[in-house]
């Protein structure tokens, strides 16, 4: 399954580096997003756009992942020649990630 | 009893929707209005702003928002407080008291916070840019403002004394929330999880619409009803850092433990560890609960002591860039639009425009998130052409548009709407001032 059935996203932006947090819907999958969404998969599912270092902050309390993707924003929003500067619909690629359902999602 | 207060967000950037904010102060039974409107890099471009004209600088719909509210704020005693100062607060603070005075409003108290321009002493001590390697004064003549993050002790000090409307510059977004919890229940400069806690609630409050539904709705999976009547959210917020999120009954959008999470973590890098100028706030063990409809309570915000320095944003122009787009349809647009971008890329180094960098792409097929991502992509019914550069001047960045409008004659078949532009870019970078060489000051302004 896609990431998008058990997770939702939202992607901020300062400086050169995005931010993409990952919450699930449901805490019982936040051991899913744990296992499977790890920083090195982020960082390879983004090749081509984050050009630096990918790192994760695990938020228990909100079944929440945040990952701080560092020179991913075209060396900054206020000069990044991207269409889309702030970066802001990279949390729907993210989204697109596939996952691996737990034995009781199947 | 313990004492609360209702804090509406009536902006979340400079061009917000106006209707939102009127609606708080009819019908939100708040005590505060906060308008954020001051970008990153707005405050550079409003400094041009001001070089041009002393009495400008200040944001561009000051007026128009102020119109819309004076009134029924004046009559239910709502404070206002916001950062549409930008590059010239007292002349923001000036306009607003004639703006007053022209509503019959005459016993309003204005304040201006000034001090946030700190480029003097940025250059005295020719600080490091932290983005790249360079300093203040190697910036040379590009250099264009540097601006500090002010905290919310001289804005909670207007309030204290009197203040119905502050006007700051450059300050830190939550801090425009921070001050009315500082004046309304003295909190101490030195309660590090009050005003920890104080900053959830304006880190959340601070983009408006972003936590009542707004850049949210995903159909299907994240459902929001009446986004075009979004309201804009109120932050009751208690004398002990207790925070409700919620909106004004009967307004569009909604509020979810969901819209909450991703508000929370939004620009937000490590949450245990989010500078602001009055304190370091951890977010790492806030929880969210819904307790009601459109009803959330947030708590376990905390914080630390603040650190020794000011983040400063610093202006620049930093290059040029130059653009050009065009689109095509049908059967073998792909083909088209990808033979239109090896024209134009052959094109410019036949004729030799210089640029340290290009990006050639297809909107509708690879711009976003470029080729890797988008590699498995279905062939669209349209494409549309942009080629952009960066260029150090001009002349230079408007040979790039030029490039794409001549595929009208000389490109593939059928190209249509061909655009071009050529502009200059401020961007900003940061440095860190010791704290005490802002001397932040408040200024009364009669109305």
């Amino acid at each position: 399954m896609k990431l998008r059935e058990i997770a939702h996203s939202r992607t901020g932006d300062k400086g050169n580096t995005s931010n993409i947090s990952v919450i699930a819907y449901d805490a019982r999958h936040y051991r899913l997003l744990l296992a499977q969404v790890t920083s090195a998969r982020v960082k390879a599912h983004f090749a081509g756009v984050v050009e630096g270092e990918v790192v994760r902050c695990e938020l228990p309390n909100l079944s929440a992942l945040n990952f701080v993707m560092a020179s991913a924003l075209g060396g900054g929003v206020t000069r990044s020649l991207a269409l889309d500067a702030h970066g802001k619909s990279l949390s729907s690629a993210l989204l697109d990630l596939d996952i691996e359902p737990g034995s009781d999602d199947k | 009893m313990m004492r609360a207060i209702r804090i509406g967000s009536g902006a979340g950037y400079s061009g917000d929707r106006i209707e939102p904010a009127v609606e708080l102060a009819e019908n939100g039974d708040i005590q505060y209005l906060v308008f954020e409107c001051l970008g990153e890099r707005t405050v550079a471009l409003a400094q041009q702003a001001r070089m041009k004209n002393p009495e400008g600088g200040y944001d561009p719909l000051l007026e128009e928002r102020m119109r819309a509210v004076l009134a029924v704020c004046a009559a239910k005693g709502i404070k206002i407080v916001t950062n549409m100062g930008a590059a010239n607060p007292e002349a923001a603070a000036k306009k607003t008291a004639e703006i007053a005075r022209s509503l019959g409003l005459s016993s309003l108290k204005i304040a201006a916070i000034v001090g946030d321009d700190v480029l003097d002493a940025c250059k005295d001590g020719d600080l490091p840019i932290m983005e790249f390697e360079s300093t203040i004064k190697q910036l040379g003549n590009r250099l264009l403002s540097a601006n500090a993050y002010l905290g919310a002790a001289p804005m909670a000090e207007a309030l204290s004394a009197g203040a119905d409307i502050v006007i700051t510059g450059r300050a830190s977004d939550p801090a425009l929330f921070l001050a009315p919890m500082i004046h309304a229940f003295g909190w101490a400069m030195d309660d590090w999880n009050l005003l920890g806690q104080g900053t959830v609630a304006g880190h959340l409050l601070e983009c408006a619409g972003q936590i009542t539904g707004g850049y949210f709705a995903d159909p299907g999976y994240k459902d929001v009803p009446d986004l075009a009547r979004l309201g804009f959210p109120i932050g009751e917020v208690g004398e002990d850092g207790s925070l409700v999120i919620t909106k004004v009954k009967g307004s569009g959008g909604a509020v979810t433990a969901r819209t909450c999470k991703e508000q929370l973590l939004y620009e937000v890098h490590d949450p245990a560890k989010y500078f602001q100028p009055d304190v370091v706030a951890d977010f790492s063990q806030v929880r969210v609960e819904e307790i009601g409809p459109d009803r959330v309570r947030v708590s376990g915000g905390r914080g630390t002591k603040r650190t020794d320095t000011l983040k400063v944003s610093v202006g620049y122009v930093d290059s040029y860039i130059g653009e050009g787009q065009i689109s095509y349809a049908g059967p073998g647009a792909l083909a088209r639009g990808r033979l239109a971008l090896e024209i134009v890329r052959e094109r410019l180094k036949l004729i030799g425009v210089a640029s340290s960098e290009l990006r050639f792409e297809l909107v509708g097929v690879d711009a976003l998130h470029g080729a890797e991502i988008s590699a498995h992509a279905n062939e669209p019914y349209e494409v549309r052409v942009r080629v952009t550069g960066r260029t150090e001047n001009l002349r230079e960045a408007v040979r790039i548009g030029n490039e794409v409008e001549t595929l009208y004659t000389n490109g593939p078949a059928a190209g249509g709407g061909a655009w071009k532009s050529a502009r200059d870019v401020v961007a900003v970078a940061s440095v860190l001032l010791p704290r005490e060489l802002a001397k932040p000051q408040v200024r009364f302004v009669g109305a």
